[in-house]
């Protein structure tokens, strides 16, 4: 699909997940029609159960599939014989124990490493070709998701009460500049700059352009809308923030209550935005949540030569060994002069 | 399935740590916040639902009017005329006298910590016993 299209697809999903709830919340109310909790209750509650569900389906298909042997996809030197040099970039490269294992998933999932090996092939003068380091992918990527991470943090002052003294130290951290009122916090604004970098790089570079797909431009564009209608709601349009949390704090403790006098509708957009990631997280490329945690070339250790793995799905082969070869033969093969490994046992044959 | 047991144990860590919300709350919403409203007078400075969601903006303005513009005298949007005065005018006896009663309720709630308090002093609020010596 080429990028216009893409690009039209993905906007076209994205304004139909917003003007969905605009027309349910606002609109409908002067046809007499009042389906907040529609909006506010079923739909938060049914995006849940699809994400935990949908998760655990995932996660437990992937347990299915065999992972016969180890890949090691490593540039580093496997152990091997003792003066082969294996040092402590090869053991976390290269892992041979489960410790070295660890060391290589923590660095994947927390840093990730693989990312940050990005490599780019640059032209010299005339034949020569060099391949320099490239980080910037490997920046965004570290901006969009710690800075995600900190606005969920920072969300759960809506989900819990009292508030976990974590979620008052990354606020404070977090609005640490005191700019603006109510005081501006740097993970939103650094979540949407992330999100817009990593889609231009998409829209940008011809080669990402060409393998970008609506399930690249989707999520991305749903992110930043996301992001757009809760900076919008907590800067520029104002919500009941006490009304906010009385809803979504009667949806954590299994008794939701729309409260009454209502709340904005960009609170609602809002609200079915993120129900609409959390229903397709499982179905796309968001899953890497969980999959990295399984993915075969990272959380196994490379001990192909020093432990035999069988293929889990090898057939029944019937098996005739030399020794049983041997045995049905042995007089003849005697007879003919040839030799055997076991001599004929020499009572009960004569007889 | 392979490797069941660290399957297993995976998923219910992420589920563990996925739903804390809800084990952290187990079942119990604490009420919705009540904050006593003044008893004399019975007209804000701008009306009730502008100055639910925007009294913050309102009152940085009013800081930055006095402190940085020496322009004390707020304006409503009906005419009448205010001293812009947080402790004086919003937190006078006749008013929101008392932070516990009024701002602390939905702050505490929503865990908004403002910072009002890094210069303001807070009003002395007498306690309920020598509330009865009177």
């Amino acid at each position: 699909m080429n990028i216009v299209l893409s690009l039209i697809v993905s906007g076209l999903a994205i304004s139909a997940l917003v003007v969905i709830p605009f027309a349910g919340v606002w609109a409908a109310p002067f046809y007499g029609v009042h389906i907040e909790w529609l909006f506010g209750i079923v739909i938060p509650y049914l995006a849940a159960i699809t994400f935990f569900v949908g998760m655990i389906y995932r996660v437990v298909k992937w347990a299915k599939s065999p992972v016969p042997f180890r890949i090691p996809t490593t540039c580093s030197q496997q152990k091997s014989l003792p003066w082969i040099k294996y040092d402590y970039v090869d053991k976390l490269d290269n892992p041979s124990t489960r410790l070295g294992v660890w060391g290589r998933m923590i660095l994947e999932v927390l840093f990730f490493r693989s990312l940050f090996r990005n490599t780019r092939l640059q032209y010299g003068e005339g034949q020569s070709i060099k391949y320099t380091s490239s980080k910037w992918l490997w920046i965004g990527a570290i901006g969009f998701h710690y800075t995600f991470l900190v606005v969920i943090i920072r969300h759960l002052r809506f989900f819990t009460e009292p508030m976990p003294f974590f979620v008052k130290i990354i606020e404070n951290v977090d609005g640490f500049f005191q700019i603006f009122l109510p005081t501006a916090y740097q993970s939103g604004l650094l979540l949407g700059a992330a999100a817009t970098f990593l889609l231009l790089r998409r829209v940008l570079i011809p080669q990402v352009r060409y393998v970008s797909l609506p399930a690249d431009y989707f999520p991305l564009f749903l992110i930043l809308t996301i992001a757009g209608t809760g900076i919008l709601m907590r800067y520029v349009l104002k919500t009941d923030v006490v009304s906010i949390k009385e809803l979504t704090m009667g949806l954590v403790s299994f008794s939701p209550k729309i409260p009454e006098g209502g709340i904005s509708v960009v609170f609602y957009i809002h609200l079915f935005l993120v129900s609409a990631l959390f229903a397709y997280f499982p179905f796309s490329k968001l899953v890497h949540m969980g999959g990295v945690f399984l993915s075969p070339t990272r959380n196994l250790e490379n001990n192909n030569r020093a432990v035999r793995h069988i293929n889990p799905w090898n057939p029944k082969v019937k098996i005739h060994t030399y020794e049983e070869y041997e045995d049905d033969f042995r007089e003849k093969m005697i007879g003919a002069g040839l030799p055997v490994e076991k001599k004929v046992a020499p009572t009960e044959n004569k007889e | 399935m392979y490797d069941g047991g660290k399957i297993i144990t995976g998923i219910i860590i992420g589920l563990v740590l996925l739903a804390f919300p809800i084990w952290y709350t187990h079942g119990t919403a604490p009420p919705r916040p009540e904050v006593k409203l003044p008893v004399k007078e019975k007209q804000c400075v701008q009306p009730k639902a502008y100055m639910k969601t925007n009294h913050m903006q309102l009152l940085d303005l009013w800081r930055d009017s006095t402190v940085r513009a020496a322009k004390r005298i707020y304006i409503s949007d009906d005419g009448r005329k205010y001293d812009m005065s947080l402790q004086n005018t919003c937190m006078s006896a006749d008013c929101h006298a008392k932070k516990t009663e009024f701002c602390d309720q939905c702050h505490n709630y929503t865990g908004v910590v403002p910072y009002c308090w890094d210069c303001h002093i807070e009003p002395k609020e007498p306690k309920e016993k020598s509330e009865e010596k009177h």
